[in-house]
């Protein structure tokens, strides 16, 4: 059951990511996006990973999705019937994106990766705040802060002068 | 198949998609697709090695949440020099913003 549950998510995973990349019309992959975003999520679940999968729903889905659909709106005409999304060079990226997935798929099955299971199944978000809080706190301000900046900066680089 | 191999299969077609679609896409927002495709094969990396690594802490997912983040910021940016791009020439084609070429 479990199983058949995760080849579902994975293939539904793999499909929109294909089709976000594919599709020559780009609302068509900006949704598509949508479900790749959302399946990632149930993989998150799937390792136990309860708040990275909230967060990717909440953050990804509900805020950069967004902000993506906002820039293809903004950006073209939106009277035209479907949103063209060319592409080019598409020899050049097939042979370079496969020769990199080669060479992924090479070291991933080539490397005696350590393997256990120290997991348990019971909620990360105090570890997580823990965590964050103690052994990153350096970190944590400091992302915060580039946040805040690239916010401000965003919104300065928008504006309407 | 629940074992750290499927999802670094499943993370490593995400990411050979994503650099497809930043070479191959014209569009500026269609490039940027690409990328969050990219970071979202990391993320999944990530947690995958802390999951089935052995780990005993959640760094894996500490890393994680500083991923999503910067590619909140990065997202922000990039969509505001689109607009720009778009207020400046016309177009969100990446070909056609070759305004500092002699």
């Amino acid at each position: 059951m479990g199983e058949n549950i995760f080849l579902m998510i994975a293939g539904l995973v793999i499909a929109s990511a294909f089709w976000v990349v594919f599709s020559p019309n780009l609302i068509h992959s900006a949704v598509s996006l949508l479900f790749t975003l959302f399946g990632t999520a149930g993989l998150y679940v799937f390792l136990y990973a309860d708040f990275i999968a909230a967060t990717q729903v909440v953050i990804y889905v509900g805020g950069i999705l967004v902000l993506i659909i906002f820039g293809v709106m903004l950006t073209n005409r939106i009277d035209t019937p479907s949103i063209a999304a060319g592409s080019a060079n598409q020899f050049i990226g097939g042979i370079g994106a496969f020769a990199i997935f080669v060479m992924q798929i090479g070291v991933i099955f080539n490397t005696p990766w350590q393997i256990g299971n120290n997991q348990s199944r019971e909620t990360t978000v105090d570890t997580i705040g823990k965590l964050l809080l103690n052994e990153y706190l350096l970190p944590f301000e400091i992302v915060s802060i580039l946040l805040l900046a690239a916010l401000m900066g965003a919104a300065l680089l928008s504006r309407r002068n | 198949m629940d074992s750290l191999n499927s999802y670094l299969v499943i993370a490593a077609v995400l990411f050979a998609l994503g650099i497809y679609g930043v070479i191959t896409r014209k569009n500026a927002v269609a490039i940027l697709m690409g990328i969050e495709l990219i970071l979202n094969s990391a993320n999944i990396n990530f947690i995958a090695f802390n999951r089935f690594g052995g780990m005993e802490t959640l760094d894996g997912h500490v890393f994680s949440i500083f991923v999503i983040v910067l590619a909140a910021a990065e997202a922000a940016v990039a969509l505001a020099i689109v607009i720009n791009l778009f207020k400046n020439i016309g177009s969100v084609n990446v070909d056609d913003a070759d305004l500092l070429k002699g």
